[in-house]
C-alpha cells in the first residue's frame, strides 16, 4: 500500500476521485442487478400476490396460473444429486493428485481438470444431449431426464471442486505431514486424521461453490432435462428447472409471463445470496480461529 | 497385517475412481475432435452459414464473438483495473469512512461472482436491451458479459497489485515519487502479468457463455454491420444448432471444436504466462 504522504497534490485527488467513480459502478452493479430483477417482477407480485407462485393450480401463464414449486423441486434435485455426486468424486481426485499419484501422472491429470474446467456449459450439455441422452434412452425412454441432468451437471462442476479441494490440500502446512508419518500413520491413516481435518474449510468452500453453479446452471441442464413442467416421479421423468424455465420462455414471453419469469429469476438470486452468506459465516469462523 | 490389507484397497479405490473420472472426461473430447475435426478447414471458418447452419460456415459468427468479447473487455477493463487500484492501494491507509466502502464494494463483488449467468441475461434483457433502448445487440451483449468478468478482472488485478513488495513503494516515496507516478512508473508495469492472466480468464468465460447472451445479442446469424445489430456468438450457435435445428449436429460438433481449441489456446497462454511469471521473480 502506498502511504499516505501529508502533501496530496492535485494530480493526485484528480486520480482518487477517477478511482472512487470507477469502483462505485463496480460496487452498483450487484444493486443494479437485484433492482432490475426486482422490478420486473413486481407489476405481477403486486397484481396477483406472493402466494399463488406456490398456490396456483399449474405453470400456465397464458391463462394466469404460475406455479413454480414443479420447477423449484427441478432446481433441487438436480442440484442435490450432482452436489452429491461430484463432492466425493472431486474429493478423490484431489487425493489423487496430491497423495496418490506419482509426479509426471499427477501434473498430466491436474492438467486435463483445468482443461475440462474451462470447456463451456453449452458443450457440456451439446454433449450430453448426443452421447447421454440416447444412452438413458436406451435404458430407459425418453432418454431426457433428471438422471441426464445430475450425470451432465456432475461432469461440468466435478473439475472445478477437484481444484478448489486440491489447493486446500496443498496449502496443509508439511509439518503437519511429516508429524504424521513420524508418528507412524499409514497414507490413508494421514489422510483422514490430519489433512481432512486441516483442510476442512476449503472442502466446504469447494462444496458451496459447486452448489451454486449447479443451482444457476442453465444451459447443459436445458438441453439434456426434456423441459415438461412437473415434480419428477423418478430418476428416468422428464424435469424443468427455473433457470432452464427462463431460458425456454424468455424468448417470446410478455406482459405476466414475463414477469413471472423475472420472479424466478429473483427466486434464483435469493437462493444465492443465502449460500454467499453461508460462505461469508465460514470465513469469519476460519479467521477467527487462526 | 490388516490394517496394511485396508490401505491397499483403499488405495485401489482411489485409483479406480480417479481413473474413471478422467476416462469420462477424455471420452468427451475425444468424441468432440472425433466428429468435429474433419469439418474444420479454412472455408468452414470464412463464409456464412447457409441453411439455417447445417451447410456453410460460422465467419458472421467468429465476428460477432469478436465484437462482444471487445466491447466486453472495452468496458470491464478500465472499470476492473480503476476498482482494483482503489481496493488495494488506497483504501487500507485512509479513514474508517473509506475502508467501510472498500468492504462493502469488495462484498458487493463477491456477491457479483456467484449470480449465475442466466441472472445475468434477464438484467441485461431488462437494462440494456430495454430500458437504455440498445434492443438485441452486440453492445447489450458485450455490456451485459462486462458485468460478469468484472469480479474476475478485479481479483487479478489486486492479486498482481499485492504481491508487488512493500518496499518498493516506501523506497520510491523515499525518493519522492508522488502516489501517481508510484502507480504509473512502478506497480501497474509490475502488476501486468496479473492483468493479462485477468484479461484472459475474463475472455476465456466471455467466450464460453450463452444462456447471458440469448436475449440481449440474440440469434440473428448475418454478418453484423453495427455494434447495434444483433449478432450470434459461437455458444449462441452451438445451443441453436443442437436444439432448434435437425440434422444441424455435425456443423454443431464442428463449432463446439473450434471454440474448445480458442479455450484451450487461452488456457494454454494462461499457463504459460504464469511459469514464465515465476521464473522471473
Amino acid at each position: 500500500m502506498i502511504n499516505q504522504s501529508t502533501h496530496i497534490s492535485i494530480n493526485e485527488s484528480i486520480l482518487i476521485w477517477i478511482l472512487r467513480i470507477l469502483a462505485a459502478i463496480s460496487g452498483m452493479i450487484v444493486l443494479l442487478i437485484v433492482g432490475f430483477l426486482i422490478w420486473e417482477a413486481l407489476p405481477l407480485l403486486t397484481k396477483i400476490g406472493l402466494p399463488r407462485v406456490w398456490n396456483d393450480a399449474s405453470w400456465h401463464p397464458a391463462s394466469q396460473e404460475f406455479n413454480l414449486v414443479p420447477m423449484l423441486w427441478g432446481t433441487i434435485l438436480v442440484m442435490a444429486g450432482s452436489v452429491c455426486l461430484a463432492t466425493p468424486l472431486g474429493i478423490i481426485s484431489a487425493i489423487f493428485i496430491q497423495y496418490y499419484a506419482p509426479p509426471t501422472i499427477a501434473l498430466i491429470y491436474r492438467r486435463m481438470i483445468e482443461l475440462l474446467a474451462g470447456i463451456p456449459s453449452v458443450v457440456y450439455g451439446f454433449w450430453g444431449l448426443v452421447v447421454i441422452v440416447p444412452l438413458i434412452g436406451k435404458i430407459h425412454p425418453p432418454g431426457a431426464s433428471l438422471l441426464a441432468g445430475i450425470l451432465i451437471l456432475t461432469l461440468m462442476i466435478l473439475p472445478t471442486s477437484a481444484l478448489v479441494v486440491e489447493a486446500s490440500f496443498a496449502n496443509v502446512p508439511e509439518a503437519y505431514l511429516r508429524g504424521a508419518s513420524a508418528l507412524g500413520l499409514g497414507r490413508w491413516a494421514m489422510i483422514a486424521g490430519v489433512v481432512f481435518p486441516a483442510a476442512k474449510s476449503g472442502l466446504i468452500t469447494g462444496v458451496i461453490l459447486e452448489t451454486g453453479r449447479a443451482i444457476g446452471e442453465t444451459m447443459a441442464v436445458l438441453m439434456v432435462c426434456g423441459n415438461v413442467v412437473q415434480v419428477p416421479n423418478s430418476l428416468f421423468a422428464p424435469v424443468r428447472t427455473l433457470a432452464a424455465n427462463i431460458a425456454l420462455e424468455m424468448a417470446y414471453a410478455m406482459g405476466d409471463h414475463r414477469s413471472a419469469l423475472f420472479v424466478s429469476g429473483v427466486v434464483l438470486m435469493s437462493l444465492i445470496v443465502l449460500l454467499v452468506a453461508i460462505a461469508e459465516v465460514i470465513n469469519q469462523d476460519r479467521s477467527e480461529q487462526s | 497385517m490388516n490394517n496394511e490389507h485396508r490401505d491397499r484397497l483403499i488405495t485401489g479405490f482411489i485409483w479406480f475412481i480417479s481413473s474413471l473420472v478422467i476416462a469420462v472426461l477424455f471420452w468427451l473430447l475425444s468424441d468432440l475432435v472425433q466428429h468435429g475435426i474433419g469439418q474444420i478447414n479454412w472455408q468452414f471458418l470464412t463464409t456464412a452459414p447457409q441453411n439455417s447452419g447445417r451447410n456453410g460456415g460460422i465467419a458472421p459468427i467468429l465476428v460477432s464473438t469478436a465484437l462482444i468479447v471487445l466491447v466486453c473487455l472495452g468496458v470491464s477493463l478500465p472499470l476492473g483495473i480503476g476498482t482494483a487500484i482503489l481496493l488495494v492501494e488506497f483504501i487500507p491507509h485512509s479513514s474508517a469512512w473509506a475502508n467501510f466502502w472498500g468492504r462493502l464494494v469488495r462484498l458487493s463483488l463477491d456477491v457479483l461472482a456467484g449470480v449465475p449467468s442466466i441472472a445475468f441475461g434477464l438484467f441485461g434483457n431488462a437494462f440494456f436491451s430495454k430500458t437504455l433502448g440498445l434492443g438485441f445487440s452486440i453492445l447489450s451483449g458485450g455490456l451485459t458479459l462486462a458485468c460478469m468478468v468484472l469480479p474476475i478482472l478485479i481479483r487479478s488485478t489486486q492479486e498482481g497489485l499485492s504481491s508487488v513488495p512493500e518496499d518498493y513503494r516506501r523506497s520510491s516515496a523515499a525518493l519522492g515519487l508522488s502516489r501517481p507516478s508510484i502507480l504509473w512508473t512502478l506497480l501497474l508495469p509490475a502488476a501486468i502479468p496479473a492483468i493479462i492472466v485477468g484479461i484472459l480468464l475474463g475472455l476465456g468465460r466471455a467466450i464460453a457463455e450463452t444462456a447471458a447472451l440469448i436475449f440481449t445479442s440474440g440469434y440473428v446469424d448475418r454478418m453484423p454491420e453495427s455494434l447495434l445489430d444483433s449478432g450470434r456468438s459461437l455458444s449462441v450457435h452451438i445451443f441453436d444448432l443442437a436444439m432448434n435445428i435437425s440434422g444441424g449436429e455435425p456443423k454443431a460438433y464442428a463449432t463446439a471444436l473450434v471454440l474448445v481449441i480458442s479455450l484451450v489456446t487461452i488456457n494454454g497462454v494462461i499457463s504459460w504466462i504464469g511459469a514464465w511469471f515465476r521464473h522471473d521473480f
